[in-house]
């Protein structure tokens, strides 16, 4: 063929050729930067939807590793809750001294009422305490045995039920220090170790969050570097071709988005099925109390957060991996 | 700068190996077409590869464009390619994607806009006569379509130099007849191009100048 001849086709190479400089080349790159980055996040999507089983599994595991510590913060939020409304019945009993009269216990009792952290106070002489123990108890006889009243006297305090529970420790402990108290006593010793129960499981949910944390890094690390691996010989005729790292990143990261994003809609999922699944046992239990229990679920705040916790660790894990991959592929 | 392609005393030895080049000079005018021939193990894959940066050399200059290549970092490799339109001798297409989307890969990458990309594409493809198949899918097509669509996705972008390895391997005489006078058309359009390859018979026809390799060494013509 002679070096001459004229081809329709070069035409087209030589128009194409002239419109190097036009106004609409240079305003392009911007635009297409914002397009460009949406068509990349939807065809991410897409290739996720085209392994739908894969995906689905990849995604489910996130979610459960993500439902568990959630599961937990909830669980823990509701006991909170509940714990503060026994704590509202707390009572503290103060033991008075032997030495104390009737009337000098019905004053102090009076004096105690009156503080603004007490909500209120009673006294209960000595005497009383025996015949209502009598009445009680049923040992009525073995007491009639004894010479004295065993009993001393008593003065029930109520503390105000906004109290925290630290200030109602430093109250029993201002309220022991009275004269011609014995000692005192917080009624519910149990809703102590309720309190040390509920700061374990919150230890624990917070260490069981950062585990399950660290293995939904590792789970989409591993994904997306088995997806890197697949798409090797693209990855290559891409750089070939004068791809940016960023710019052969960039469907990798948007999956990593998506993984997290679907792995995070899917724990909430699952915690609604659980909600759905608990709410009738739950029920009972709660007329049991005289709906004094009420059971809530995560709060608008909180489904934002496990999205934004999804979305953070998809992102994260992919960020950790695909840099060291993509920079051992170069093209040979 | 009237040299497209300047190689300066240029050597490349793998590690462990002899020298694949040892000290070759040449150089290729702006607009100019040539072919680089030699046997296997010639280097002249070697040589398209120091021009394309997928290797550096042990020793020498290249200057391509006017850019010394040894000035060119690692990260400033991307922008330097997106000048240069490769073709491979297994076309490197991508076999998820339709026949636009694989010629408007270039385009994509620098981030143009969908409708210069569109009518870019078009245009290439006009080129290569392959218009009417811009929806398909590569393997749908035959080794030399496929060979055209590797030829628009390389100068959709227009580069100022095509280099292409063995562009023709897997292609019969006739339809590497074909190929190559696409070359010669591009050529005339103004763009320079650098064809290593077997096809000896074929260059001569053609009556390009001929670059000869020879264990690394060039052979004077």
């Amino acid at each position: 063929m002679a070096r001459s001849s004229r081809n329709p086709n070069t035409a087209a190479v030589n128009t194409a050729r002239s419109r190097r400089m036009t106004p609409s080349t240079l305003a392009a790159p911007a635009q297409g930067w914002a397009s460009a980055h949406a068509r990349c996040l939807l065809e991410s999507l897409g290739r996720l939807y085209r392994r739908w089983v894969a995906s689905l599994l990849t995604t489910l595991v996130i979610g459960i590793a993500l439902a568990l510590p959630t599961g937990l913060y909830v669980l823990m939020d509701n006991l909170d809750t509940l714990s503060q409304s026994w704590h509202r019945a707390v009572q503290a009993s103060l033991y008075l001294d032997d030495s104390m009269g009737a009337g000098q216990g019905q004053a102090l009792a009076e004096r105690l009422g009156a503080r603004n952290n007490v909500a209120d106070s009673r006294f209960i002489s000595a005497q009383q305490g025996l015949e209502a123990f009598r009445e009680s108890s049923g040992f009525g006889a073995a007491l009639d045995a004894l010479d004295d009243n065993p009993l001393p006297a008593v003065i029930v305090i109520t503390p105000r039920a906004e109290l925290a529970r630290a200030q109602v420790g430093e109250l029993l402990v201002d309220l022991e220090a009275q004269p011609g108290v014995a000692r005192a006593q917080l009624d519910q010793a149990w809703l102590a170790r309720l309190y040390a129960i509920l700061s374990v499981i919150e230890r624990a949910a917070w260490v069981i969050g950062l585990l399950l944390s660290a293995a939904v890094l590792f789970i989409v690390g591993n994904t997306i570097r088995l997806d890197i691996e697949n798409r090797r010989e693209e990855i290559e005729v891409m750089k070939l071709l004068g791809a940016s790292d960023a710019f052969i990143r960039r469907p990798f990261l948007y999956s990593g988005f998506w993984y997290g994003l679907i792995g995070a809609v899917l724990a909430l999922t699952l915690l609604g099925l659980c909600f759905i699944a608990l709410a009738e046992p739950l029920a009972t239990l709660t007329r049991s109390y005289d709906g004094a229990l009420d059971l809530r679920g995560l709060s608008l705040n909180g489904m934002l957060s496990v999205l934004g916790a999804g979305v953070a660790l998809g992102w994260v894990g992919c960020a950790l991996t695909v840099n060291r991959r993509l920079a051992a592929i170069e093209p040979r | 700068m009237t040299d497209i392609v300047a190689f300066k005393n240029v050597i490349k030895r793998y590690p462990g190996g002899k020298a694949a080049l040892d000290g070759v000079s040449l150089h290729l005018r702006r607009g100019e077409m040539a072919f680089l021939t030699g046997h296997s193990g010639a280097g002249k894959s070697t040589l398209m590869k120091l021009i394309g940066l997928i290797e550096r050399p042990t020793r020498g200059q290249v200057v391509i464009n006017g850019t010394n290549l040894a000035a060119v970092k690692r990260r400033q490799i991307p922008r330097y390619r997106q000048r240069l339109g490769l073709i491979f001798q297994n076309y490197n297409l991508l076999f998820d994607r339709t026949v636009f989307d694989n010629v408007a890969l270039p385009l994509v990458i620098r981030g143009l806009g969908r409708a210069d990309i569109a009518r870019r594409v078009r245009a290439a493809l006009d080129t290569v006569g392959l218009l009417s198949h811009e929806r398909k899918f590569p393997v749908t097509l035959s080794g030399g379509e496929q060979q055209r669509i590797g030829i628009a996705r390389a100068v959709v972008d227009r580069p100022y130099l095509i280099l292409a390895d063995e562009p023709t391997g897997n292609l019969d005489a006739a339809l590497s007849a074909d190929i190559m006078r696409l070359f010669s058309r591009l050529n005339e359009a103004g763009t320079s191009v650098m064809i290593a390859t077997h096809a000896v018979d074929l260059v001569e026809r053609l009556g390009y100048r001929r670059i000869m390799l020879d264990h690394g060494h060039l052979e004077n013509n």
